[in-house]
């Protein structure tokens, strides 16, 4: 089993939506999807104030109910590894899928009539590359790597800085971390 | 009838629908790029940063465009308008074909033409004009690469009159003021040495939501090495939020602040003595100057605590000479404007900061040879002592002084050329004067990618191709690495656009100039400079960017003499220049004026998703961020009674009443200010998108201020009020 993560720096993401415009050309995301999204959270009253901004999508949940609620077997792990993805000739447009998510990462609906979401660019993985945002990002805020080896960059980044990682009461064991 | 009325260029096109996406079966899709790939070297054209690219298309369709990894602009990564560029390829709202203002009866509209007749119809009233008036009488408004060619076109004709909006609504000020202090002007890659810097200083401007893409990249890796960040800026603007400290301003006090943060570094004798005795000229003049404007002073102005002041002087003092005062880039703000980046050089000078690792570094660009043809004779009368003698210090065109100088039937200029720039938006409340120079104006081209405002001035308007249809110049910057990078196309000009070198050179021919044109295609160029230097076409159309090693120093070596292009020889805290021309040889503070009641300050600035009003109507970038809002504090918000989300209109003292725009209530700025992101409110037709999506800030502006020394117009001054229930 090889858990890939994502690792974001909120210390130096500017929050310019670049990961954005750059997953809906690598993916050819149809005109009013997005896989990925930019939140900005300020916190404060002014002049005493903090504002983060996070380049947010599917947390390729080690325990996605994504998955486990799909009636279709269309939500699945790809090969051995975390990333979840959606076989669109299985998938029935049900969406119990994004009643199960608890990041609301999944597009409804694509075009073509399936459920459509972010798939941490597996075929790029699979030719060693990262995925189109983290490629993209101008500031290099975004890691990607392999959570259960020790030397990976995302690994390391881990052991050394603060993080976090959104909603973990879930359970559902998110792999998208944010450095803070 | 008005000779010239505003057309829509929306006249005289039926709809041309987008297909909506179809419901189909539930096949797999295939995965991204197992069709047939193809990739082409470019050069990105969204903005002026100019950043060498790899376009991808796989089955002959536009796929993406990403950063070329050999690019020290990009360093292999695109900005979110970059990434986006791809969208302005396949824009339905493009114009396609040439058009001619034609008048039947009491109505105007433009007809499609050949490029023949455009040429013969544009050659014929360019003579007139010589005959009439003089072949000097043409100006070119210029933003672009392709914006040579059209200059050497004019050149040859006989007119040399010439601006980029870049400079009078834009850098002039900063290009001015570190001009007459150290003999050089910043340029553009900005000569900034960020990545080195220990010490970042940020004065209004907010990089990160301007993408000017290697200042993000070098910013944040000093934010990475641990830098101190300090932004005055009055909204909490990105940058800010990624600063140790955060100085939220009274807008218009800057000046106030630069002269206490001087007054600190020298009566604590915490200035770079050794430098500014070596390299600086007028240091006592500068100490008696600042003695009146301690932190205490300053707070009253400013708004800013004694002790906020003092501790940014010793940081900054304490990482100098690696301590960057940063310039600025839109810096034409109250009509003080060359003083306050005066104020700025002269503070870098006293931190040691320029020449040396972390401030400025010295910029080389590769010694490219011009292709050889024949040279235009320069005129023996200079336009501009024609047209702007009122500023002898300025070299290049003033934009707002050229417009001012073809209005009436008196004017100077009798034609225009405007190459992809909106004029309508870039100058500050410049509408009626437009409007004026269009009624007196023989003769108005306008060339351009998409149509915009200034597009319904025109006689006529000449469709450009897309910069992923065409090549153009090398771009060879003066930067750290000299670099050269190629553009070419990766597609066949959608619908009968041209690209400028064929259309400069068409134009060329049907005024019998073709002589300054001595090539059939501009390939024949750029493979013969490139031959020059060693490389060729052939080899650039494979890699897209070339390095070159620098021949002169980046930074001062140590005990070796500089000499600056200065009337000293110095770098001249006192200005002798200044004072020979009726200025202030030192910066000094004026109070700006504050808002009447009920009125806020307009600020204005950037996004990350748009290059101006450039690229509102890209459907990818539309997407991203398909309106502005204004930002206001909520104090401010309960006070009016408006709400997060609801529409307003924007309303200046004169009365002027922006389009709808939404209120967003933000504890992000000072509540005696608002902020838009400039470049909405597009009221062209034609742009589908962009049309009627939010307000545009430039007609709000009045009370315009004139910079004395470079001509710029000062575009902060301006207060607004919120006007609820009509949107």
């Amino acid at each position: 089993m090889i858990t890939y993560a994502m690792v974001i720096d909120t210390r130096t993401c500017i929050g310019c939506g670049d990961c954005v415009v750059a997953c809906k050309n690598e993916n050819s995301v149809p005109a009013g999807l997005n896989r990925d999204w930019v939140v900005e959270e300020t916190r404060g009253e002014y002049p005493h104030l903090s504002t983060e901004f996070r380049s947010e999508r599917c947390n390729h949940c080690a325990h996605a109910t994504c998955v486990t609620n799909c009636p279709t077997g269309a939500s699945h792990y790809w090969k051995d590894t975390n990333i979840v993805l959606v076989a669109a000739e299985k998938c029935t447009g049900c969406k119990a899928c994004i009643a199960a998510c608890p990041y609301d990462a999944r597009l409804i609906m694509h075009p073509d009539g399936y459920i459509d979401k972010c798939t941490f660019c597996h075929h790029r993985v699979d030719q060693g590359l990262d995925p189109a945002c983290v490629s993209s990002c101008p500031t290099h805020c975004m890691h990607f790597g392999v959570l259960n080896d020790a030397d990976s960059l995302v690994s390391r980044l881990l052991r050394t800085r603060n993080y976090k990682a959104l909603l973990t009461e879930t359970g559902n064991e998110p792999n998208v971390y944010y450095l803070v | 009838m008005q000779r010239r009325e505003f057309l829509k260029v929306s006249a005289l096109f039926g709809a041309s629908g987008v297909m909506p996406g179809l419901l189909g079966g539930c096949s797999p899709p295939p995965l991204p790029g197992t069709g047939d790939v193809r990739t082409t070297p470019t050069v990105c054209n969204i903005c002026f940063w100019q950043c060498a690219a790899t376009l991808y298309t796989e089955n002959g369709r536009p796929w993406k465009v990403v950063g070329n990894p050999a690019d020290p602009h990009c360093n292999g990564r695109l900005c979110t308008r970059g990434t986006g560029g791809i969208a302005s390829y396949s824009d339905p709202d493009r114009l396609k074909r040439p058009l001619i203002r034609v008048r039947q009866g009491n109505t105007q509209t433009f007809k499609p033409v050949s490029w023949d007749e455009a040429f013969a119809y544009i050659a014929g009233k360019m003579q007139t004009i010589a005959e009439r008036h003089g072949r000097d009488r043409i100006a070119l408004f210029s933003h672009g690469g392709g914006g040579s060619h059209f200059r050497r076109l004019l050149q040859a004709f006989g007119s040399h009159a010439y601006a980029h909006p870049s400079f009078a609504q834009c850098r002039g000020p900063r290009e001015t003021a570190f001009g007459l202090t150290f003999g050089e002007g910043v340029g553009s890659p900005d000569r900034t040495d960020m990545a080195n810097s220990r010490c970042i200083v940020l004065i209004g401007s907010h990089i990160g939501e301007n993408l000017h893409n290697g200042q993000v990249q070098t910013l944040t890796q000093a934010l990475e090495r641990g830098a101190t960040l300090i932004t005055v800026d009055p909204r909490f603007s990105v940058p800010a939020s990624k600063s140790r400290y955060w100085l939220p301003i009274k807008p218009g006090t800057d000046i106030a602040l630069l002269l206490a943060w001087m007054n600190v570094l020298i009566n604590e004798e915490l200035y770079d003595k050794d430098y500014v005795a070596e390299y600086c000229s007028g240091f006592e003049q500068l100490a008696a100057q600042v003695q009146p404007y301690n932190p205490e002073w300053a707070y009253l102005e400013t708004g800013l605590e004694a002790a906020q002041i003092r501790a940014t002087a010793h940081a900054m003092a304490g990482a100098a000479p690696a301590t960057l005062v940063h310039p600025g880039r839109h810096v034409t703000w109250y009509g003080d404007d060359t003083q306050r980046c005066r104020a700025i050089a002269i503070l870098n000078a006293l931190l040691g900061s320029w020449g040396r690792p972390g401030g400025f570094y010295a910029q080389e660009k590769v010694a490219l040879p011009d292709f050889p043809a024949p040279q235009p004779a320069r005129p023996e009368q200079d336009w501009k002592t024609e047209v702007q003698a009122r500023f002898p210090l300025v070299s290049t065109g003033i934009s707002n002084v050229m417009v001012d100088a073809s209005a009436g039937p008196d004017a100077f200029f009798k034609g225009w050329f405007v190459y992809a720039t909106n004029l309508s938006t870039t100058l500050p409340a410049v509408r009626e004067q437009l409007e004026r120079a269009a009624q007196s104006l023989e003769l108005v081209v306008v060339v351009d990618t998409m149509p915009a405002e200034i597009t319904g001035y025109a006689d006529v308007v000449l469709p450009e191709c897309t910069y992923l249809e065409r090549y153009d110049d090398l771009r060879n910057k003066a930067e750290r690495t000299p670099t050269l990078a190629l553009r070419m196309p990766a597609f066949v000009p959608k619908y009968d656009s041209k690209p400028a070198w064929w259309i400069a050179k068409g134009l060329a021919e049907k005024l019998s100039l073709g002589d300054y044109f001595p090539w059939q295609d501009y390939r024949e160029v750029l493979d013969w400079q490139l031959k020059q230097v060693g490389s060729s076409l052939a080899e650039m159309e494979k890699t897209g960017v070339k390095a070159f090693a620098r021949k002169t120093p980046i930074y001062f070596a140590a005990g070796k003499p500089v000499d600056f292009r200065t009337p000293s020889g110095k770098i001249e805290l006192y200005s002798q220049t200044l004072a020979e021309t009726g200025h202030d040889p030192l910066p000094r503070y004026v109070p700006p004026q504050r808002p009447p009641a009920g009125y806020f300050h307009l600020n204005y600035g950037r996004a990350a998703a748009h290059t101006f009003g450039r690229t509102i109507n890209n459907p990818l970038l539309f997407e991203l961020m398909p309106e502005n809002t204004v930002w206001v504090h909520p104090a401010a918000a309960g006070q009016i009674g408006v709400g997060n989300g609801e529409y307003v209109r924007l309303q200046n003292p004169d009365g002027v009443k922006s389009n709808r725009i939404r209120v967003r209530v933000t504890q992000r700025i000072r509540a005696d200010s608002v902020f838009m992101v400039h470049g909405f409110g597009h009221t062209e037709t034609r742009l589908r998108l962009a049309q009627g999506a939010g307000a545009d800030d430039a007609e709000l502006m009045h009370n315009v201020k004139i910079d004395p020394i470079m001509g710029g117009t000062g575009m902060r001054a301006s207060f607004v009020t919120l006007v609820r229930g009509e949107a």
